[in-house]
C-alpha cells in the first residue's frame, strides 16, 4: 500500500512531463492523457482510502520513505510521505475535483490551440498539490507549496497574450512570494528550534519549545497561509487571478490550492495550540477576510470576481475555524471539503454561462438564462443553495458547525467571532442571491459583441455538464453524509484532535441554527428586494461610498499602491540617492585615491638601476632596523 | 653532530693536510631529481657542441623534456617511497634536505619547467625569416643588436638552442634552492639558477636592446642582493659557528653552546644573528619580488623574452618561497617574535604597493609583473602564519599560481602585430570579438589572478588568508582582502577591455600557435580549473607535505 502513495504524485507528474516535453504530436490526444492520469491518481486515492477504512482510527496513517534528500551529518531531510486521514481527505478532494475539472476542461478548452500545454500545467498542479498534502516534513511541503505557486502562475497567465492576464499572473506570484517568505522563515525557525523538519518530531515536541518560539513560528505560518489562501492582507491577487481560464479558477483558486493555507494551519495545529496569541491572530485574519471578501462579492458585476470574493470569504470562515483550535480544526476541514464541491461547481457553472455568452463576464449583461441553460441553471442553483447554507445542504452543516464553534470559544472573543460569522452568512446569502438573480432571472440584458451579434446562449457539451452534475450532487449530499453520526469528526479526530465546545449561556444549538437560517433568509430577501423585484440596470448605478470602495476591492490595490509601491519607490529613490552620493562617492573617491597614488608611485619606477639599488639598500636598512627594533621592544 | 663537524671542516679547514678529508657520502638516489636535471643540462651543452646544427633543436627539446620528466618521475618515486614523510632525511652530508616541502616544490618546479619547454620551443608565432621558422630567442646572443653579425646570423638561420641547457641549469639550481639545508648550499643554488636566468633574459629576438637592458638590470641588482645575502651568511656563521640550518637553529634556541674557539668573540651575539638574518631575508625577498626589493620585476618581466618571463615568474617564485619557508621555519623559528612583525610589514607593503602600482599600468607584461608583486605579498601573508597550515597553504598557492602565470604569459605571446608581441593594453581592446577563445582563456587566467571562486586563485588565496587569520594575522588578512579588491579592478579592466570595447582597425592579430604553446595554455587552464573546482585533493597533498625535516 505504501508504494501507492508515491504513485499518487507520480501519475500527474508523468503526465506533466510527457505533455510539456512531448511536443506537437500530442496536440490531438494529450488532453485525454492528462485527464486519464488525473483519474488514475483518483483511483489510487480511492484504493488507499478503502484500505484506510479497513483499519482502526489510530493506525490509519501510512508512511513511505523514498530517499534521503539532504543528508548532512545528524540532519536529515527526506523525501518521505505520510498519508493520514487529513492528507487522505485532501487527496480525495484534489484528485476527485481535479479529475472532474480535467474532464470539464476537455470541453472548455476545445478551441484553444495550446490545450496540450494547459493540461500539462493542470497535471503539474495536481502533482505539486498532492506532494504538498502528503509530504511528511515541512521542507518537502515547501516544495509542493512552491510547485502549486508555479502552476498557479503559469495558469493564471495562460492567456499571456492578454496583458491583463500576464500582469495578474505576476501579481499573484509576487504577492505569494511574501507568504512563501513567511513559510521559509517558519521552516528555519523550526530547524533552529527542533533540529528537524519532519511533522512527527516537530509537532510531538511543540510544547517543549516555549510559547514565544511557537508564537513566532505560528505567525510566520499564518503569513504563509495568508499568501496562499488570499487572506487579508495578502488577498489582493485572488481577484485578478480570475484572468486565468475558468477551470483553473475552479480548481486552483476555489477548490484546492487556496485552501493550502488552511491545511498548513490545521496540520501545524500542535504549534498553534501552544501559541494562543498566534491563534488569535489567525482568527482575526479569518474574520476580517470573511467580511472583506463578502463585501467585495456584493459589489462585483464580473461573475468570476464575485465568486472570487466569495472564495476569499469562505476561506476566511475556514481560517477562523482553524484559529479556534481543536474545537474548530475538524469543521475548518469539513467546510473546506464542502466548499470544494459547491465552489468548484459554481465556477464551472459560471464558466458554462460564459461559454454560452461569448465569454461575457459582466452579470449586468446576463439575465433570464435559466430557460436557455437548464442544466447549468440547476447545478448552479444547487451550488448556490449549498453555499448560502440552505437547510440540509452541504454548506448548511459545515457553516452551522463553524458558527457554533466560534460562539463556543466563549468570552468576548466567542461573541465577536460568532457574530461576524453570522453576519457573514447573511452577506453570503445576499451576494449569492444577487448573482443568481442577475444571471438566471429577470429580463434579458444581452449586449451584442464586437461583431455586432447578440449571444446565442446554449447548453454546454456533456464533458462540461457531467462534472457540474457530479459536483452539484456533492454540494447537496456531502454535508449530510459527513454529519451523519458525526462521521467526519470521528474520521479526523485522531489527527487533528477534537474538543466539543460548550456554548455559553444563554446560547444553545437550535438558537444558533435558527439565527443562521434567519440571517440567510434576511440576506436572500434583501437581494430579492434589490434585484428580483426591480429590473437590474444595465449600467451600474453610482452607489454610495461603500459600494464604490467595494467595487475597488475595498481599496486593496490603492492601499498596496500607497504603502508598498509609493513607499517602495521613495525607499528606492532615497537608496539610489544614497548610492549615487555616498556609496559612489566613497567608491569613486577610493578609486581616484588609488589611481592618484598609483600615478605618483610609478615615478619611483624610473628605469635607472642606480635608484633601484638605492631603494634596495634603503629597504635592507629598514629591514635590519625593524628587526633590531622588534628585539629592543 | 658529526654531520655538523664534517661540513664545518669541509669549508673552513681546507688548510689541513689533504689526507684528513673524507670523501663525502652522497645519497645519489635521494638527490636523483637534481642530478638528473643537471645531467640533462650537461648533456645539452655537449649536444650543443657536437650535434649538427639542423638537428640540434629537436635533440635539445628531447633532452630537456626527457630530463625534466625523468626528474619528475624521480620526485614521485621519492614521495611514494615515503621520503615526504616518515623517511624524510638530510642528505649529502647535511647539505640537502629531502622532505615533504622540498619534494612538493621540486615536483611543481619540474612540471612548470616541462610546460616552459613547450613555450621555449614554439616556432610558429613569428613570421618566417629567410624561409625558416624562428622562436622567441635571438639568432645569436653575442651579436650586437642590429649589427652585421646579427644580420648574418639571421640570414644563416641560426637559432639559440642553448636556451634549453640554460633552462635545465636554472631548473637544477631551483631544485636545490628550496631543499638546501645549509646557507652555502643555498647561496650556490641561488647563483646556479640566477646566472642562466640573466642570460636567458638577454636573448629576446625582438627588441633586443630592451632585453639586454633588462638582463643587465637583473644581473646588477641580483648581484647587489647576493652581496647582502652573502654578508648575511657570514654574519650568521659568526653568530653560530656553523652554516648548517639545524646548527644555527640550535644556537638560536640555546641548546648548543659555542664550539669553535676561533669564534668565541662573536658566537651567540644577537646583533649578528638579527642583522645577518635580516640580510639573508633581504636576499630571498629580492628573488620573490617583495617590496621594497621589487623594482626589477616590471623592467625585467617586460624586457625578457615572454616564454622566459613566464618561466621565471612561475618557477623562481616557487623556489625562492620554498627557501624562504625553510629559512623561517627551520633556521629562525626561535626568532619568530622578531621576524614576524617585520615580515608582516613586508607582506602589507608588498600587497598594497603591488596592487596600487598595477592600477595605472598600460603594458600587459608590466601589469602581470606588478600582479606578481601583489601575489608575492599574498603568499607572504601565508608565510607569516608560522603554522603547519601556513606552510601547506603557501605550497598550494605556489602550485596554483605558477600555472596561471605560465599560461597567462603564454597567451601574451600569441597577440602580435607587425612589431612582435603587442603588449600595450590599448591594442588588446576588443580582442574578445576577434578571438573569443584566446580572450576567454586569458579571462580565465585573470579571474584566477583575481581570486574568483571556481578558479585555483580563489582556493589558494582562501588557503593563505585562512592560515594567516588562524595564525593571528587578522589585520594582514583584512589588508590582503582590500588589496585583492584593488587588484580585481585591473584584472577585470582587462576583461572589460577585451570583451566590451570596439576592436581597433589596425589592432594586433592572434597568431595560431603550434601544438606546443597550445599544450602549455591548455595545461594552464586545466590546472587552474581543476585546482579551482576540486582543490581538496591538492590541499591535502600540500598538507601532507607541510613538515620540514630538521
Amino acid at each position: 500500500m505504501e508504494s501507492l502513495i508515491g504513485l499518487l504524485v507520480a501519475a500527474p507528474l508523468l503526465g506533466a512531463a510527457v505533455l510539456l516535453c512531448g511536443g506537437r504530436r500530442l496536440d490531438r490526444t494529450g488532453h485525454w492523457l492528462g485527464t486519464g492520469l488525473a483519474f488514475l491518481s483518483f483511483a489510487f486515492g480511492l484504493v488507499l482510502f478503502t484500505d484506510m477504512l479497513g483499519k482502526d482510527g489510530e493506525h490509519r496513517a501510512l508512511h513511505s520513505h523514498l530517499f534521503s534528500w539532504v543528508p548532512v551529518g545528524d540532519f536529515q531531510a527526506d523525501v518521505a510521505f505520510q498519508l493520514d486521514q487529513l492528507s487522505m481527505t485532501f487527496v480525495l478532494l484534489i484528485t476527485g475535483v481535479g479529475s472532474l475539472i480535467h474532464l470539464y476542461s476537455v470541453g472548455y478548452m476545445e478551441h484553444d490551440e495550446r490545450r496540450r500545454r494547459f493540461f500539462g500545467y493542470l497535471n503539474l498542479f495536481l502533482a505539486a498539490m498532492l506532494l504538498l498534502v502528503i509530504a511528511d516534513n515541512y521542507l518537502l511541503l515547501y516544495v509542493g507549496w512552491e510547485g502549486v505557486g508555479l502552476a498557479s502562475y503559469l495558469l493564471i497567465g495562460f492567456w499571456q497574450h492578454k496583458p491583463s492576464a500576464a500582469t495578474a499572473a505576476k501579481k499573484a506570484f509576487i504577492v505569494n512570494r511574501v507568504g512563501d517568505f513567511g513559510l521559509s522563515v517558519a521552516i528555519m525557525l523550526m530547524f533552529t528550534t527542533f533540529g528537524t523538519f519532519a511533522f512527527g518530531p516537530v509537532l510531538a515536541n511543540a510544547t517543549e519549545a516555549g510559547e514565544s518560539k511557537l508564537t513566532a513560528i505560528g505567525l510566520m505560518l499564518l503569513l504563509a497561509a495568508c499568501g496562499k489562501s488570499a487572506q487579508v492582507p495578502l488577498q489582493s491577487w485572488l481577484g485578478d487571478a480570475m484572468e486565468g481560464p475558468t477551470p483553473v479558477s475552479a480548481l486552483i483558486h476555489a477548490a484546492t490550492m487556496v485552501t493550502a493555507g488552511v491545511y498548513l494551519i490545521v496540520r501545524s495545529g500542535a504549534i498553534f495550540n501552544g501559541a494562543p496569541d498566534a491563534q488569535t491572530a489567525v482568527m482575526v485574519v479569518g474574520a476580517v477576510t470573511l467580511l472583506f471578501g463578502a463585501i467585495v462579492g456584493c459589489a462585483k458585476d464580473d461573475i468570476k470576481k464575485g465568486l472570487a470574493g466569495s472564495t476569499m470569504s469562505q476561506i476566511g470562515y475556514m481560517v477562523l475555524a482553524a484559529g479556534l483550535g481543536p474545537i474548530g480544526y475538524v469543521f475548518a476541514i469539513m467546510h473546506l471539503v464542502t466548499h470544494g464541491f459547491f465552489k468548484a461547481g459554481l465556477f464551472l457553472g459560471a464558466g458554462s454561462v460564459m461559454h454560452g455568452m461569448n465569454d461575457e463576464v459582466d452579470m449586468r449583461k446576463y439575465g433570464g438564462l435559466r430557460k436557455y441553460m437548464p442544466v447549468t441553471f440547476v447545478t448552479f442553483g444547487l451550488g448556490y443553495l449549498a453555499i448560502i447554507g440552505f437547510p440540509f445542504l452541504s454548506g448548511f452543516y459545515s457553516k452551522d458547525h463553524l458558527i457554533e464553534a466560534a460562539f463556543a470559544r466563549g468570552a468576548t472573543q466567542g461573541w465577536i467571532f460568532g457574530s461576524v460569522a453570522l453576519l457573514g452568512a447573511a452577506i453570503t446569502a445576499f451576494y449569492m442571491t444577487r448573482m443568481m438573480l442577475m444571471t438566471f432571472f429577470g429580463e434579458k440584458r444581452w449586449q451584442p459583441d464586437e461583431n455586432g451579434e447578440l449571444p446565442h446562449p446554449h447548453e454546454s457539451p456533456k464533458t462540461m455538464t457531467i462534472p457540474m452534475v457530479i459536483l452539484a450532487a456533492g454540494s447537496v449530499a456531502a454535508g449530510f453524509i459527513f454529519n451523519l453520526g458525526e462521521r467526519f469528526v470521528h474520521w479526523l479526530e485522531p489527527v487533528t484532535g477534537y474538543e466539543h465546545g460548550h456554548l455559553p449561556e444563554p446560547l444553545n444549538v437550535p438558537l444558533i441554527t435558527g439565527s443562521a437560517v434567519t440571517a440567510m433568509v434576511l440576506g436572500v430577501a434583501l437581494a430579492w428586494v434589490k434585484y428580483g423585484r426591480r429590473p437590474v440596470p444595465a449600467v451600474a448605478p453610482r452607489g454610495n461610498a461603500l459600494t464604490w470602495a467595494a467595487r475597488r476591492d475595498l481599496l486593496q490595490d490603492d492601499v498596496n499602491h500607497v504603502v508598498l509601491v509609493r513607499g517602495g519607490e521613495h525607499l528606492t529613490r532615497s537608496l539610489v540617492y544614497l548610492d549615487h552620493k555616498v556609496v559612489d562617492g566613497v567608491v569613486n573617491g577610493t578609486a581616484a585615491t588609488v589611481g592618484g597614488l598609483s600615478g605618483r608611485m610609478r615615478r619611483v619606477q624610473n628605469g635607472f638601476v642606480r635608484s633601484y639599488a638605492v631603494s634596495m639598500f634603503g629597504g635592507a636598512a629598514v629591514l635590519i632596523a625593524a628587526t633590531l627594533f622588534m628585539r629592543a621592544v | 653532530m658529526s654531520t655538523m663537524n664534517t661540513v664545518h671542516s669541509l669549508w673552513t679547514m681546507a688548510a689541513e693536510p689533504a689526507g684528513k678529508i673524507d670523501s663525502p657520502h652522497i645519497e645519489y638516489a635521494q638527490l636523483s631529481p637534481t642530478l638528473i636535471v643537471l645531467g640533462a643540462a650537461i648533456i645539452g651543452v655537449l649536444a650543443e657542441a657536437f650535434v649538427p646544427r639542423k638537428s640540434r633543436y629537436a635533440v635539445q627539446i628531447g633532452i630537456a623534456l626527457l630530463g625534466f620528466a625523468a626528474a619528475f618521475a624521480a620526485v614521485i618515486a621519492l614521495a611514494a617511497g615515503g621520503h615526504a614523510k616518515e623517511e624524510a632525511q638530510i642528505a649529502a652530508m647535511g647539505a640537502i634536505a629531502v622532505d615533504g616541502p622540498a619534494l612538493f616544490l621540486q615536483g611543481t618546479i619540474l612540471l612548470v619547467a616541462l610546460v616552459a619547454v613547450f613555450t621555449f620551443a614554439e616556432r610558429r608565432l613569428d613570421p618566417q625569416e629567410h624561409g625558416k621558422h624562428v622562436d622567441s630567442f635571438a639568432a645569436q646572443g653575442s651579436a650586437v643588436p642590429g649589427g652585421p653579425a646579427e644580420q648574418a646570423a639571421v640570414k644563416a638561420g641560426f637559432t639559440t638552442t642553448e636556451v634549453f641547457p640554460l633552462l635545465a641549469f636554472a631548473v637544477g639550481g631551483m631544485l636545490i634552492f628550496p631543499a638546501a639545508n645549509d646557507l652555502l648550499t643555498l647561496f650556490i643554488a641561488l647563483e646556479v639558477f640566477s646566472l642562466p636566468l640573466y642570460v636567458l633574459c638577454a636573448l629576446a629576438r625582438r627588441k633586443r636592446l630592451m632585453s639586454q637592458e633588462a638582463a643587465v638590470k637583473y644581473f646588477l641588482l641580483g648581484a647587489f642582493s647576493s652581496a647582502f645575502f652573502l654578508f648575511g651568511v657570514a654574519l650568521l656563521y659568526g653568530y653560530a659557528g656553523t652554516v648548517s640550518y639545524a646548527g644555527i637553529a640550535e644556537v638560536v634556541e640555546g641548546t648548543r653552546q659555542a664550539s669553535d674557539p676561533a669564534l668565541a668573540q662573536t658566537m651567540g651575539n644577537d646583533a649578528l644573528l638579527l642583522i645577518g638574518g635580516a640580510m639573508l631575508l633581504m636576499g630571498l625577498l629580492f628573488k620573490v619580488g617583495a617590496v621594497p626589493f621589487h623594482q626589477w620585476t616590471p623592467d625585467v618581466y617586460q624586457g625578457a623574452p615572454t616564454p622566459v618571463t613566464g618561466f621565471m615568474a612561475a618557477a623562481t617564485k616557487v623556489a625562492a618561497f620554498g627557501a624562504l619557508l625553510r629559512l623561517l621555519y627551520v633556521v629562525l623559528p626561535g626568532l619568530r617574535w622578531d621576524w614576524r612583525p617585520v615580515m608582516w610589514g613586508v607582506a602589507i607593503a608588498t600587497m598594497v604597493i603591488g596592487a596600487i602600482l598595477a592600477v595605472t599600468q598600460t603594458d600587459v607584461k608590466r601589469l602581470l609583473a606588478y600582479s606578481s608583486v601583489a601575489h608575492a605579498g599574498f603568499i607572504l601573508a601565508g608565510v607569516t602564519a608560522a603554522t603547519p597550515d601556513g606552510i601547506s597553504s603557501v605550497l598550494f598557492y605556489l602550485a596554483a599560481y605558477s600555472f596561471v602565470t605560465l599560461g597567462a604569459f603564454a597567451v601574451v605571446t600569441l597577440v602580435r602585430d607587425a612589431g612582435g608581441e603587442a603588449t600595450h593594453l590599448s591594442k588588446w581592446a576588443g580582442l574578445g570579438r576577434r578571438s573569443p577563445l584566446v580572450a576567454a582563456v586569458f579571462a580565465v587566467f585573470l579571474l584566477a589572478f583575481a581570486g574568483i571562486p571556481l578558479t585555483s586563485g580563489f582556493a589558494g588565496k582562501f588557503a593563505v588568508f585562512k592560515a594567516a587569520a588562524e595564525g593571528g594575522a587578522t589585520p594582514l588578512v583584512v589588508i590582503g582582502v582590500i588589496s585583492s579588491a584593488i587588484a580585481a579592478f585591473f584584472y577585470v579592466r582587462v576583461i572589460v577591455l577585451m570583451f566590451f570595447s570596439e576592436p581597433k582597425p589596425e589592432g594586433p592579430s592572434v597568431v595560431i600557435p603550434s601544438v606546443l604553446t597550445s599544450t602549455a595554455i591548455a595545461v594552464g587552464v586545466a590546472v587552474t580549473l581543476v585546482l579551482g573546482l576540486a582543490p581538496q585533493y591538492f590541499l591535502d597533498l600540500a598538507g601532507d607535505a607541510g613538515v620540514f625535516v630538521r
